[in-house]
C-alpha cells in the first residue's frame, strides 16, 4: 500500500498547488494547452541529436514554474520517480551508437550519448512543463478549457468523475487496507489472492456507489448530460499570452540561440 | 507501457493524436445516441477504481518482476467497449496529467495502444466469442486471459512500432519487439488472471452490471464496422511492419558496423564550422575543444546507406551538436534560470489580483 | 395547498435479490410538518425515503406527492417538489467544485445562467457555505459536505425536504448548527435518523419502522417516551428523556 500512499500523497500535493491564485492561474487554460501542446511539439521537432538548440526552449517551463510558484522541489521529485520507460530504451542508444560525434579535449563523446542527452533534455523539458501547467491550472480547468477546444464533454465529464470519486475509493481502499492489516497480524506482503478479494469488495462497493451517485444526479434533474455554465472568457491578456508565447516558440524553432551564443562567447561572429 | 513524450516524433504523436480523437469522438457520439443515464457515473467511478487498482503493485509470480491492472479489457467487458475506452482514456490522461506518465502529445498513442486494441480488437473479437451467450467460469477465465495477452501484444507492439517510427531511440524495431513481447506476455498473462478474477466475482455478485455492458448498437451485432477496424489496423501494422523489414534487416548488425567501421572521421572544415574554428582558435577562449563532427558525411560514406540514416539526415540539424552549441545551451540556461527567479521573485511580491 | 401533501398507500418494494424492504407501508404527511422516521438498521427507512423522491418506484401500492401520482411519467415533476439529501455527501457531491455542484439541479431545471447564478448564491447563503464555493468538495469537512448538500438540494428550491441521517458522522457542534439550520427551514420536512434526540427537537412526529412495516405512527414526544413501542423495535429512549442528571441539567 505504500505505492499508493505516496502517489496520493502526491496527487494531494498536486491539487493544493492547483487551487492557489497565482499570475499563472489567472491565465485562460485553454491559452495555456495550447502554449504547452504547442511548446511540446516544438521541442520534439528537434532532431535526434540536437541537444543544445533545446536548452533555450527551457525558457516556457522556467516562466510557468516562475508565474506559477511551483516549489522546484516538487518538479524535481516528479522528474526524478516519473517513467523509467523512456530512460530504459534511450539508454541503448549509447549503446549501439557509438560513433564519435563530440570531442571534448581528451574525452570521445558518441553520438549514442549525445543523442541520450537529447532524450533526457525533452523528457525533462516536457514533463515539467506539463507539471507546471496543471499545477498552475488545476485538472478542473483543463477540462473546462478541453471542452471549450472541442472535446465531447462524455470525456470530460469522466475525466472529472475520476479524479473526484478516486479520493473517495483511495480512502475506501485505506480503511480495508488497515482493517486487513490489523488482522493479519504480522504476516506482511500481500498476496494476489488477498489482493483479489479486497479489489473484489472495492469493487462492489465501487458499483454500489456508482448507483447512489446516480440516484443522486436523477434527484436533481439528470437526464445523462452534464450541463455548466461557469463561461470562460478569452482576455486580451490571455491572447496575449497565447500569441506571445508562439511568437518566441516559433523564434527559438528558427533561429538556434544556443549556437549563437556560443559562437559569440567562443569569440566568434557570423 | 506508457509511450514517452520524450522517445516520440511529432508526426508519430500528431498521427496517433489524430486516430485517438477521431476515436474518441466516434465513442463519444455512439454512447450519446444509446446513453443510459446510469453509465455516467458508472464510468466515472469504475474508472477511479481502475486508477487506484492500477497503482497497486503486485509481484508476477515466478519472475519476481511486478505488475499492475491495465484494465482497458476490464472496462470494455463491464461497460462495452465504447464506454470502456473513454473510460480508459479518461485515466490516461488524468495519469498524463497528474503522474506525467506518457506525456500529452504521447497522450494520443496511449489511448489507442491500451484503449482501442483492447476495447475495439480484443473485446469483440476474441472476449465476446469465447465467452459465448451463456458464461461460466471457465469460459470466462480462457476469453479473459486470452483477450488480455492479445490486447497487450498488440498494444506493445504499438509502442514498438511508434517508438522505431519516431527515430528518436536507437532500439532497432526487431530487437526491441523481441525485448517487449515477452515481457508483455508475462503482464497479459497477469492481467488476464486479474480480469478474470474481478469478472468472475463480478458475474457472481452483480450480474445485472454485465447485462448493462452489452446494450444494443454497442459491441455484439457490430462486426462488421468491427471488421472493417481490423482490416484497416491490420494494413497499417502489416505495412509499417514490412517497411522496418525491408529497411532495415538487422538493426543491430548495422549499427555494429558504423562503431568498427568508423573509427576515424575527416575533419569537416567547410562553412560554418570551419569558420567557427578559426575564430575559436583566435581567440583561444576554450582552445582544446575539438568542434563536433556531425553524423551525416561519416554515414553517407558507407557503403549500403540504409534508409534509416538518410531519414536521420532529414531531420538532424546542420548545425549538429558542437561544443560551442552547447555552451550557448548552457548559457541561456544560466539565463533561463535567472529570469524564472527573478519572475518568481516579482511574482511573490506582486499582491495578488 | 394539497401541493405540499405526501401520500403513501399500502407501499410494497422489494429489491431484485428478492428482500422484502416494505411491506405495506401507508401515511399522510401534511403541508409543513416535519416527521421523524425512526428504526433499526435495516428497517427500511432508506428505502421508503427513496420512493418518496421518485428514487424507486414501489412495486406495489400507490406513492402520491400534491396531486400527483408517483409513476415513471411523473417522476420530473415529482423530483422537482421533493428534495433528497442522500446519507452519504459523497454520493451527493459528485461535480468538481462546491458551486458546480449546488448549480447542477438548477442547471438541469433549465433555468437562464443569471437566475442560477442567484439560486446557487443564495443556497450556499442560507446554509452559511458561500465561503467555500470554489473549493472541490474532497477538500471540505464532514459537517461542511453535509451543509453543502443540503444547498445542493435547496438551490433547486424544493417544497418537500427529504433528509437520510442528516446528523451522522458530525461532531457535536456541526450537528447543533445543523439541527438550528433546519429548525429554520418552513419547509415540509421528513428525516430519517437514528438520533433521536434531533427527533425530539425537530420532528412534532414520529414514524417507527420495523422491518419494512409501521410499528407506529404519532407525536413525537408520545411515541419516543414509550419503551412498549420502542424495545420491539430496537431502540432505545433518547438520552433526553432517560432522565440522566446530567442531561437532564443540560437540557434548557
Ligand atoms: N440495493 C439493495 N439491494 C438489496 N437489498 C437492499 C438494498 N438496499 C437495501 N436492501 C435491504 O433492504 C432492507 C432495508 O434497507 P434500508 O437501507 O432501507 O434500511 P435502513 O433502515 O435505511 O437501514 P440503516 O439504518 O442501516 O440505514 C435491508 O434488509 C437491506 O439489506
Ligand atoms: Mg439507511
Amino acid at each position: 500500500m505504500a505505492d499508493i500512499d505516496s502517489r496520493m500523497a502526491e496527487i494531494g500535493w498536486l491539487d493544493r498547488l492547483a487551487s492557489r491564485d497565482t499570475p499563472l492561474h489567472r491565465i485562460d487554460p485553454r491559452a495555456k494547452l495550447l502554449t504547452t501542446l504547442a511548446f511540446i511539439v516544438a521541442v520534439l521537432s528537434y532532431g535526434k541529436y540536437q541537444l543544445a538548440p533545446l536548452m533555450p526552449l527551457a525558457i516556457y517551463p522556467a516562466v510557468l514554474i516562475a508565474l506559477g510558484d511551483v516549489p522546484l522541489k516538487f518538479i524535481a521529485r516528479k522528474l526524478l520517480i516519473v517513467s523509467p520507460f523512456a530512460i530504459f530504451v534511450g539508454l541503448f542508444n549509447p549503446l549501439l551508437d557509438r560513433q564519435t560525434m563530440l570531442t571534448v579535449g581528451p574525452l570521445e563523446i558518441s553520438g549514442g550519448w549525445v543523442s541520450y542527452a537529447s532524450i533526457l533534455m525533452r523528457f525533462v523539458l516536457t514533463v515539467s512543463a506539463t507539471l507546471a501547467l496543471v499545477a498552475g491550472t488545476g485538472i478542473h480547468n483543463v477540462c473546462r478549457g478541453l471542452e471549450r477546444l472541442g472535446v465531447p464533454s462524455v470525456f470530460t465529464v469522466q475525466v472529472l468523475l475520476l479524479y473526484r470519486y478516486l479520493f473517495v475509493l483511495v480512502n475506501e481502499g485505506a480503511r480495508m487496507s488497515r482493517a486487513r492489516a490489523l488482522r493479519s497480524a504480522g504476516s506482511r506482503g500481500m498476496g494476489l489472492r488477498v489482493l483479489g478479494a479486497m479489489l473484489g469488495s472495492l469493487l462492489l462497493r465501487t458499483l454500489d456507489r456508482a448507483q447512489r451517485v446516480h440516484a443522486a444526479m436523477c434527484c436533481r434533474g439528470f437526464d445523462g448530460h452534464v450541463r455548466t455554465i461557469e463561461a470562460l472568457r478569452l482576455r486580451a491578456r490571455d491572447a496575449a499570452f497565447l500569441v506571445g508565447w508562439l511568437g518566441v516558440l516559433a523564434l527559438l524553432r528558427a533561429f538556434d540561440l544556443a549556437g549563437l551564443l556560443g559562437a559569440i562567447a567562443t569569440g566568434g561572429g557570423r | 507501457m506508457h509511450m514517452s513524450d520524450a522517445l516520440i516524433s511529432p508526426a508519430v504523436g500528431g498521427t496517433m493524436w489524430v486516430a485517438a480523437a477521431g476515436l474518441v469522438g466516434y465513442s463519444a457520439r455512439k454512447m450519446r445516441h444509446c446513453l443510459d443515464s446510469s453509465r455516467v457515473p458508472l464510468m466515472g467511478v469504475m474508472g477511479a477504481f481502475v486508477f487506484a487498482a492500477q497503482m497497486v503493485n503486485f509481484t508476477i509470480p515466478g519472475t519476481g518482476s511486478s505488475g499492475h491492472l491495465g484494465g482497458g479489457l476490464l472496462l470494455a467487458i463491464l461497460l462495452g467497449p465504447s464506454a470502456g475506452l473513454i473510460t480508459i482514456a479518461s485515466i490516461l490522461t488524468v495519469q498524463a496529467m497528474l503522474f506525467a506518465d506518457g506525456g500529452l502529445l504521447a497522450l494520443g498513442s496511449n489511448i489507442i495502444n491500451m484503449g482501442f486494441f483492447p476495447c475495439f480488437i480484443a473485446y469483440p473479437l476474441v472476449y465476446l466469442p469465447l465467452v459465448g451467450k451463456k458464461p461460466g467460469r471457465g469460459r470466462i477465465a480462457i476469453a479473459a486471459t486470452l483477450a488480455a495477452v492479445l490486447g497487450l501484444q498488440l498494444g506493445a507492439l504499438g509502442v514498438v512500432t511508434e517508438t522505431t517510427m519516431s527515430g528518436i531511440a536507437d532500439l532497432p524495431f526487431a530487437k526491441f519487439l523481441l525485448l517487449m513481447l515477452p515481457i508483455h506476455l508475462a503482464i497479459g498473462l497477469v492481467e488476464g488472471l486479474a480480469t478474470t478474477a474481478v469478472v468472475s466475482f463480478v458475474w457472481q455478485a452483480r450480474p445485472d452490471v454485465l447485462e448493462l455492458a452489452d446494450s444494443p448498437g454497442d459491441g455484439r451485432g457490430r462486426l462488421g464496422s468491427v471488421a472493417v477496424c481490423l482490416l484497416v489496423a491490420a494494413i497499417v501494422t502489416g505495412g509499417v511492419v514490412s517497411w522496418f523489414a525491408s529497411t532495415r534487416p538487422d538493426g543491430l548488425e548495422w549499427s555494429v558496423a558504423g562503431v568498427t567501421g568508423k573509427a576515424e572521421l575527416a575533419e569537416s572544415t567547410d562553412g560554418l564550422h570551419g569558420a567557427l574554428k578559426r575564430a575559436q582558435e583566435r581567440t583561444a577562449l576554450l582552445p582544446d575543444y575539438d568542434f563536433a563532427k556531425t553524423q551525416e558525411p561519416a554515414r553517407g560514406g558507407q557503403a549500403p546507406a540504409p534508409e534509416e540514416s538518410s531519414l536521420g539526415q532529414w531531420f538532424a540539424p546542420s548545425a549538429g551538436t558542437t561544443v560551442s552549441g552547447l555552451l550557448g545551451g548552457g548559457i541561456t540556461l544560466i539565463l533561463v534560470f535567472l529570469i524564472g527567479w527573478a519572475l518568481r521573485r516579482r511574482a511573490a511580491s506582486a499582491p495578488s489580483a | 395547498m394539497s401541493h405540499h401533501l405526501v401520500e403513501a398507500k399500502d407501499v410494497h418494494y422489494s429489491y431484485s435479490d428478492g428482500t422484502q424492504a416494505m411491506c405495506g407501508v401507508s401515511f399522510r404527511i401534511t403541508h409543513g410538518e416535519s416527521v421523524a422516521v425512526v428504526g433499526a438498521n435495516g428497517a427500511g427507512k432508506s428505502t421508503l425515503l427513496q420512493h418518496l423522491s421518485g428514487c424507486l418506484l414501489p412495486g406495489g401500492g400507490t406513492v402520491r406527492i400534491g396531486d400527483t401520482l408517483l409513476t415513471r411519467k411523473t417522476l420530473a415533476i415529482v423530483r422537482r417538489t421533493v428534495g433528497m439529501v442522500f446519507q452519504d455527501p459523497d454520493d451527493q457531491l459528485f461535480m468538481p467544485t462546491v458551486w458546480a455542484d449546488v448549480a447542477f439541479g438548477p442547471i438541469n431545471l433549465g433555468l437562464p445562467a443569471d437566475q442560477v447564478r442567484s439560486r446557487v448564491e443564495h443556497a450556499l447563503e442560507t446554509v452559511g457555505m458561500s465561503h467555500v464555493a470554489g473549493r472541490p468538495p474532497y477538500r471540505l469537512s464532514g459537517g461542511e459536505k453535509r451543509a453543502v448538500s443540503i444547498a445542493t438540494v435547496l438551490s433547486m428550491d424544493p417544497s418537500i425536504l427529504v433528509m437520510d441521517e442528516p446528523t451522522s458522522n458530525l461532531d457535536p457542534r456541526a450537528r447543533r448548527r445543523l439541527i438550528e439550520l433546519l429548525g429554520t427551514f418552513t419547509h415540509t420536512k421528513i428525516i430519517a435518523t437514528h438520533d433521536l434526540d434531533m427527533a425530539m427537537e425537530l420532528c412534532g412526529r414520529t414514524i417507527v419502522l420495523s422491518q419494512g412495516r409501521i410499528a407506529a405512527d404519532g407525536p413525537t414526544a408520545d411515541i419516543l417516551r414509550d419503551e412498549s413501542i420502542l424495545a420491539p423495535c430496537g431502540l432505545e429512549k433518547p438520552l433526553s428523556l432517560q432522565g440522566c442528571p446530567i442531561c437532564s441539567r443540560q437540557k434548557r
